[in-house]
């Protein structure tokens, strides 16, 4: 039996990873998609026009494209093609959110526990979204590194979810999260913003000591190397540039404080998220050339997004910051495209720079915009296809390919699109969210306390 | 370093004026809304028409219509006039900061508190207030939530300055039906526990009536001279208008064995008549059974994920639609608090997967006007009805529409948020990046 089970094992371990989709194993991924009206993002709007998808990729976008024999083929007329958004703020797909044990923890990293296995990568996929940027949660000041997936929902092995060369990336937190759990929790540092200033501090001047021992030892200045840290090896990897800073923050002045500090450690490539308040610095944000990955109009759930406005995309964007809008939600990142669009009510964003919001910004962000964003030749054929504007509050997905696979089709889609079910519970869990409503956000996930609209509970 | 100071400095000054100036005051008058598309909602639209409003009164509508001598005229040319938007479900005005208990006024302590008032705990400045408005929402149901009676909810106008003042008539009890669905990811209580506690609950219930008409029988013996009254207790007081079947009683109930329970519970309490479902998340599983009984749904919040992980991804926006397909009436419900002002597009999303255009507005204007009793007053553009509309250049389901007027029982109120005057001092900060 054992070595039935090793036996199997070890074929599933060999399989490549396309035997190993549920969903979509022998899928094409050459595609014709015509007579549509292309919205690029980068390249304007184009009417009637096909994008011819090789291998995945996107081959050739104009008018009347010639195509190989037998190639499949969409009929786009009257539909809208988007390039596939990219969430750049979630944390669906992985089983553990928070390592919450103390204010700095870069050693941990969510792409260790990775689960394709959950439905919500396909909700998204409903929604127009082929990339998510699966992210630590917000109690530690300098948080774990975070994971850049595509959303090909039916894979079974965490590897596969993986936007292979995706830089790396890493969480920070700033304000009421951590100096709650350390400071108000557990009574250590930080328990204000002086203090959320030092750790960062502190900790960059203890990596920069650890890199100037490493490389006196290399050059013979030393008999030893530093004994080994994880977490220095990380945090040296953001000094050099090789880990793009994810920080979440909502104060202006906290922003400030990290722009002043990554200036003083010359750390340059990083993005705030949330961000409530970066329309009060914007002019700041734009002259570090610091990214702002923010919400539509999520505001007043705590005390630090009081003095917030639903105009933030529309004044940052105007003020010249490369602005996202994330979800940091399973409800929310089912309809980025709706959020994308509040940014025309609340500020007058053009299509292009509303569509901007949820493609090429925060490929941008995230240093994917080489491979996703927009719909280029050569970058990946991940695309999104609604039967109207997807501006429009009346669009509707009818089609999401990710690497020139159909992921999802709403004509085809069966209602149950688990792909795994639990045989130990038997009453499948039914959820209300009629009072908690859509902020069911899990950036607190493992602290111990969980955010709701009634307020926070301890778990 | 300077900078931080002077940004600091400034955080300070900007600070008590914005909180302080929230608001412009709102007039009334004598308006003429000349050359407008007039959706009435009721009867058919009017194109080039004129609506007049006279104090807190529509006072008249058509394309026949004279414009007073005395009337401010505002210009409609190309411009839509929309009833105002109704939320049938919301705690607006009873929260200011979610996470801050303190700001919370939702609440009460205890399972029976049915004798607690929303309206008392409405606060007329929250500047939640004007953010909701802005957007052509002009009415709302304030829910109080915790416990089993949880107390009275209240339909206020978001105009006024008492509680007093923005009360539109309509108060109900609501009974939070015991849940067997879990809340969220930190609810990990087994299904027996689930179940365990749910039973626990109904049985809990089921006492709680029994004594409430209980109480009310001996309350009106007593009135009528045959003994003396009741031992006064304030929440069994409280359910006096409920159990004689003066007062709307709005269940809390989305899984649908909940539904469908709270539906026997009610029929068999005689009280199937005044009963109001709200949030009814799975309504869609049991509509038949819904609409055979003839109780309307306050269903929301649309903007949702499904309640099974093994649904269509899509049931929350395809719910209204499926319900009224079944023959029930509804009304839309964000529950939400400072994001009410997302009514127009729960309604838009609803249209889109199934309701349609025409019923997703009725379903955010006359429907819940009826289902709440106040239709004689709002909820259409008619003559004779209080005069909350909103003017729009487009659909007031599209996000790239803006609006251009708003009018609150008549008073003409200034598009104006805490959004908009962040929006105005900051979109070209002075100074800007200083070196």
């Amino acid at each position: 039996m054992t070595r039935l089970l090793l036996l199997l094992l070890f074929v599933l371990a060999a399989a490549p990873a396309q035997a190993q989709d549920l969903l979509r194993a022998n899928a094409p991924n050459d595609w014709l998609i015509t007579n549509a009206t292309v919205l690029t993002v980068t390249n304007g709007v184009q009417e009637s026009a096909d994008i011819l998808v090789q291998d995945g990729k996107i081959a050739a976008v104009g008018s009347n494209l010639s195509a190989p024999e037998g190639i499949a083929t969409y009929d786009a007329s009257g539909q809208y093609v988007m390039p596939g958004i990219v969430d750049a703020h979630s944390h669906i797909a992985i089983s553990s959110v928070n390592e919450a044990t103390a204010p700095v923890t870069a050693q941990v990293g969510v792409g260790d526990v990775l689960d394709p296995f959950d439905v919500a990568l396909y909700r998204a996929l409903a929604g127009g979204v082929t990339t998510s940027h699966v992210m630590h949660g917000s109690a530690n000041v300098i948080g774990g590194q975070n994971e850049t997936i595509k959303h090909r929902y039916g894979v079974i092995t965490p590897d596969a979810l993986r936007l292979e060369g995706a830089p790396r990336t890493i969480k920070f937190a700033l304000g009421e999260n951590p100096t709650r759990v350390h400071g108000e929790g557990n009574e250590v540092v930080p328990q204000t913003r002086m203090g959320v200033e030092q750790v960062i501090r502190t900790t960059f001047h203890k990596a920069q000591r650890y890199m100037a021992a490493q490389a006196a030892y290399r050059n013979g200045e030393r008999d030893a190397p530093p004994p080994h840290s994880e977490r220095m090896d990380v945090i040296a990897d953001i000094l050099r540039g090789e880990v793009l800073v994810q920080c979440h923050s909502y104060r202006a002045d906290e922003i400030y404080m990290l722009m002043e500090v990554f200036e003083d450690f010359g750390v340059t490539n990083y993005t705030f998220h949330h961000v409530n308040e970066g329309f009060k610095v914007a002019p700041e944000l734009a002259a570090h050339n610091a990214g702002a990955s923010i919400f539509s109009d999520w505001w007043a759930y705590k005390f630090e997004v009081y003095y917030s406005t639903a105009y933030n995309a529309a004044i940052l964007t105007k003020n010249g910051v490369t602005t996202s809008i994330n979800s940091d939600s399973p409800e929310l990142n089912r309809h980025l495209y709706h959020e994308a669009a509040k940014a025309q009510h609340y500020g007058g964003l053009s299509d292009t720079q509303a569509l901007s919001l949820i493609t090429i910004n925060p490929a941008r962000q995230l240093g994917i915009a080489d491979r996703v964003g927009s719909i280029e030749v050569g970058k990946d054929a991940d695309l999104a296809i609604f039967n109207r504007h997807p501006l429009s509050i009346y669009a509707i997905a009818q089609r999401t390919y990710v690497d020139g696979v159909v992921r999802f089709d709403r004509q085809n889609d069966p209602d149950d699109m688990r792909l795994r079910v639990n045989p130990e519970r038997p009453v499948e869990t039914a959820y209300d969210w009629s009072d908690t409503g859509k902020r069911h956000g899990s950036c607190m996930q493992g602290t111990g306390l969980h955010a709701t609209q009634r307020g926070l509970y301890l778990k | 370093m300077r900078l931080l100071l002077t940004f600091c400095l400034t955080l300070l000054l900007t600070a008590p004026l914005d909180a302080s100036a929230q608001k412009t005051p709102g007039r009334q008058g004598t308006f003429a809304l000349t050359n407008a598309r007039l959706v009435t909602v009721t009867s058919d639209t009017i194109s080039g028409g004129t609506l007049v409003i006279r104090a807190d009164t529509i006072a008249a509508l058509g394309t026949n219509v004279a414009v007073p001598d005395d009337a401010e005229v505002i210009d409609c040319t190309g411009l839509t006039v929309y009833p105002g938007l109704i939320d049938s479900g919301t705690r607006l005005g009873l929260v200011e900061v979610g996470s801050l208990s303190e700001t919370r006024d939702y609440n009460e302590i205890g399972d029976l508190t049915a004798h607690m008032d929303a309206l008392t705990a409405v606060n007329p400045n929250s500047v939640n207030i004007p953010v909701t408005r802005v957007n052509g929402i002009t009415t709302v149901l304030a829910e109080p939530s915790n416990g089993l009676l949880p107390g009275a909810a209240s339909m206020i106008d978001l105009h006024g300055y008492t509680p007093d003042q923005m009360h539109r008539s309509f108060t109900g009890q609501v009974l939070n039906f015991p849940s067997t669905g879990r809340r969220g990811w930190w609810d990990d209580r087994s299904p027996e526990e689930i179940e365990k506690q749910a039973k626990k609950a109904i049985k809990k219930l089921s006492d709680v009536w029994d004594r409430a008409e209980l109480y009310a029988r001996i309350d009106s013996a007593a009135a009528a001279g045959d003994r003396r009254a009741p031992t006064y207790v304030p929440s069994m007081e409280a359910l006096l208008p409920v159990v004689r079947g003066e007062q709307a009683l709005i269940i809390k109930a989305s899984k649908a064995s909940d539904i469908t329970k709270a539906l026997e519970w009610a029929a068999a309490r005689g009280l199937t008549d005044q009963v109001i479902l709200s949030g009814a998340q799975e309504g869609w599983r049991v509509a038949d059974a819904i609409a055979a009984a003839g109780v309307p749904v306050l269903v929301g919040p649309v903007l949702s994920v499904p309640t099974r992980p093994s649904d269509r991804y899509d049931k929350a926006y395809a719910n209204p639609g499926l319900l009224a397909e079944a023959g029930v009436q509804l009304a839309i419900r964000t529950g939400g608090a400072e994001n009410v002002r997302n009514l127009p597009y729960n309604a838009g999303f609803a249209a889109a997967y199934g309701l349609g255009k025409a019923a997703a507005l009725k379903a955010v204007t006359i429907a819940p006007a009826r289902i709440f009793g106040i239709a004689d007053a709002v909820g259409s553009l008619e003559v004779g009805k209080v005069a909350n509309l909103f003017v729009t250049n487009g659909d007031p389901f599209e996000t790239t529409t803006q609006v251009q007027h708003l009018f609150i029982e008549g008073y003409k109120l200034p598009l104006e948020s805490r959004h908009t005057k962040l929006y105005d001092e900051f979109l070209n900060r002075n100074p800007g990046v200083t070196e």
